[in-house]
C-alpha cells in the first residue's frame, strides 16, 4: 500500500457478508489525490459493494475506511450520523440508475444539495449549477424535468448534481451500464474531462476502453477480493493472475 | 301506503345544518387523521426501531381490529370515569381522527415504500440526513401518490361520521332522527339523508378527480 501522500480514500482490511455469502474479504485500497482507480471484474465479485462502502451506503463488518484522513468506518463501526453526513458531502456518487429526483427540475436537482446542506444562496447555487450544466453539455435543459431526458442526459445531470457539492472524490457505480450503447460515449466523455481536470475518481465499470485510457490504476476483483492491481497496460497486456486472464478473455471475446 | 316527503321539506334547514356539522366533523377528523397517519406511517417504516415500531403497530392493530362505535363509546362514556369530560364534538373528532389515522398510516407507509430506494440513497449520498431526505426528496413524491387513496379514505370517513350521532352530536344523521321522532316518516327521511350523504361523497369524489387531473397536467405525477 502506498504511503507517498495522504490518500483521499484509504480502505484497510474491510470484510462484509450478506448472510452466509462473503461479498468482501480483506479488501484494501488507497487512492491518492487526482488518481483515477478503475475497478473491474465479473458481476457478483463485490466491486459495487466495495464502492458503496466508500460512502457508507454499505457498512463493512470488519476493517476501516478513512476519507481525507477522517474516519468513516473504524473496525467495522460506522461513525455517528452527523459526522457521516458531513463526510458524505466530500464524496460524490453517481449511480447506475441515475436516481435523479423526478419532482425537481434539472436545475433544482443540481442546486438542492448546495442550498440545503452548504447553505449556499439561491443566486450562488443557480450560478454554479448553470456552470456545471454547461460543463456536462446540458445548459439548455435547466428547466426540464428528468422524465423528459434521455438516459445519457440523465446521467450527465447526475454527475453535475454530485459535482455541485464540490466533493474531494467521485465514485461511479457502473455509470454507463443502464444506457443504450449510442449514449455511452457522451457520459464517458464527461468523465474523461473530469479526470483530466484532476478529479480523484473511483470507477466501477465494464468499459475496458475507458479503463485503458483514463485509469492510473486498474483493480481486478473476483469473489470479494482484489486479485490484481496495477497500471492499465500491465493489467491488460500481461495479467499475472489466471482468473484475470480468463475474465479479460471473456470480456474481449464478447466485444 | 303513500310516501309523504312533507316532513323532509319542512325540516330542510335542520338537515342542511346537520350536513354542515357532518362536513366540519369529517374535515377536522381527516386533518387529525392525516397528522397521526403521517407520524404512525413513518414510525412503521423501520422494524429495527423496536419500541417506536411496536407502539405504532399496536395502535394500528387495535384501531383496525375493533369497531369504530366501540372506540367512540370508550371516549364518550369511558373517559368520564376518570373525570375526563370532553365535549361531544371533541370526542367525535378524536374518535374519528384516531380511527382514520390508522388507515391513513397504511396509505402513508405504502406511498413512501413505493418510492424507489435509489432516491433515498441519492439524497443520503449528497450528505442529507434521513430527516432531510424524507422531507425534501421522499415525502414530496410520496404525497402525490397518497392523494387517490386519501380521497377514498375521506369518502369512507364522511359515511362513518354518521356514528357520531350516537354521541348526541347534531350531525346530518342526528338531525334526521329528530325529524323522524316527531313525524314518524322513517323511510322518507332516511332516503333524504342518504341522498344528502350521496351528494357529499360524490362532490368529494369529483373534487379529488379534478385535483388529480391538475397534478398530472402540471407534471407532478408521471
Amino acid at each position: 500500500m502506498s504511503t507517498i501522500a495522504n490518500p483521499i480514500v484509504a480502505v484497510r482490511g474491510i470484510g462484509k457478508s450478506f448472510g452466509s455469502h462473503r461479498v468482501l474479504n480483506d479488501v484494501a485500497l488507497s487512492v491518492q489525490p487526482s488518481q483515477v482507480v478503475v475497478v473491474i471484474g465479473p458481476s457478483g465479485s463485490g466491486k459495487s459493494t466495495l464502492l458503496r462502502c466508500c460512502n457508507a451506503l454499505e457498512v463493512p463488518q470488519e476493517g476501516s475506511i478513512t476519507i481525507c484522513g477522517t474516519d468513516l468506518v473504524k473496525n467495522g463501526q460506522l461513525i455517528p450520523d452527523r459526522e457521516l453526513n458531513a463526510l458524505r458531502m466530500q464524496v460524490g456518487m453517481v449511480f447506475q440508475s441515475f436516481n435523479l429526483f423526478p419532482h425537481l427540475t434539472v436545475l433544482e436537482n443540481v442546486t438542492v444539495g448546495p442550498r440545503q446542506l452548504r447553505k449556499m444562496s439561491k443566486a450562488q447555487a443557480d450560478a454554479q449549477a448553470h456552470e456545471l450544466l454547461a460543463k456536462v453539455g446540458l445548459a439548455q435543459k435547466a428547466t426540464a424535468y428528468p422524465a423528459t431526458l434521455s438516459g445519457g442526459q440523465k446521467q450527465r445531470v447526475a454527475i453535475a448534481r454530485a459535482l455541485a457539492m464540490q466533493p474531494r472524490v467521485m465514485l461511479f457505480d457502473e455509470p454507463t451500464s443502464a444506457l443504450d450503447p449510442e449514449l455511452v460515449g457522451e457520459v464517458l466523455q464527461v468523465m474523461k474531462a473530469l479526470a483530466r481536470e484532476g478529479m480523484t475518481m473511483i470507477v466501477v465499470t465494464h468499459e475496458m476502453g475507458f479503463a485503458r485510457e483514463v485509469a492510473d490504476v486498474v483493480m481486478v476483483m473476483d469473489a470479494g477480493q482484489i486479485i490484481e492491481a496495477g497500471p492499465p497496460e500491465q493489467v491488460f497486456s500481461s495479467p499475472q493472475n489466471p482468473r484475470t486472464r480468463s475474465f479479460l478473455q471473456a470480456v474481449i471475446t464478447r466485444n | 301506503m303513500t310516501l309523504d316527503f312533507t316532513p323532509v321539506w319542512q325540516g330542510w334547514p335542520q338537515l342542511v345544518h346537520g350536513a354542515v356539522v357532518t362536513i366540519e366533523i369529517t374535515a377536522a377528523s381527516l386533518l387529525l387523521g392525516c397528522v397521526l397517519g403521517l407520524l404512525i406511517g413513518i414510525a412503521r417504516l423501520d422494524p429495527s426501531k423496536r419500541l417506536v415500531y411496536g407502539l405504532a403497530t399496536g395502535y394500528v392493530t387495535f384501531i383496525r381490529g375493533t369497531p369504530l362505535l366501540v372506540q367512540l363509546f370508550l371516549l364518550f362514556f369511558g373517559l368520564p370515569q376518570f373525570n375526563i369530560l370532553l365535549p361531544a364534538f371533541v370526542c367525535g373528532v378524536l374518535g374519528l381522527g384516531i380511527y382514520s389515522g390508522a388507515y391513513v398510516s397504511e396509505i402513508v407507509r405504502g406511498a413512501i415504500q413505493s418510492i424507489d430506494r435509489g432516491q433515498m440513497e441519492a439524497a443520503r449520498s449528497l450528505g442529507m440526513s434521513y430527516r432531510e431526505a424524507m422531507r425534501i426528496i421522499i415525502l414530496p413524491q410520496a404525497v402525490v401518490r397518497m392523494i387517490p387513496p386519501l380521497g377514498n379514505e375521506f369518502i369512507a370517513l364522511i359515511k362513518n361520521s354518521a356514528l357520531v350521532s350516537l354521541l348526541t352530536i347534531a350531525d346530518l344523521m342526528h338531525e334526521g332522527q329528530k325529524i323522524i321522532s316527531v313525524s314518524y316518516r322513517s323511510l322518507e327521511v332516511y332516503l333524504a339523508i342518504a341522498f344528502v350523504y350521496l351528494i357529499l361523497t360524490s362532490l368529494t369524489g369529483l373534487l379529488l378527480r379534478h385535483m388529480e387531473t391538475r397534478l398530472r397536467a402540471g407534471g407532478v405525477v408521471q
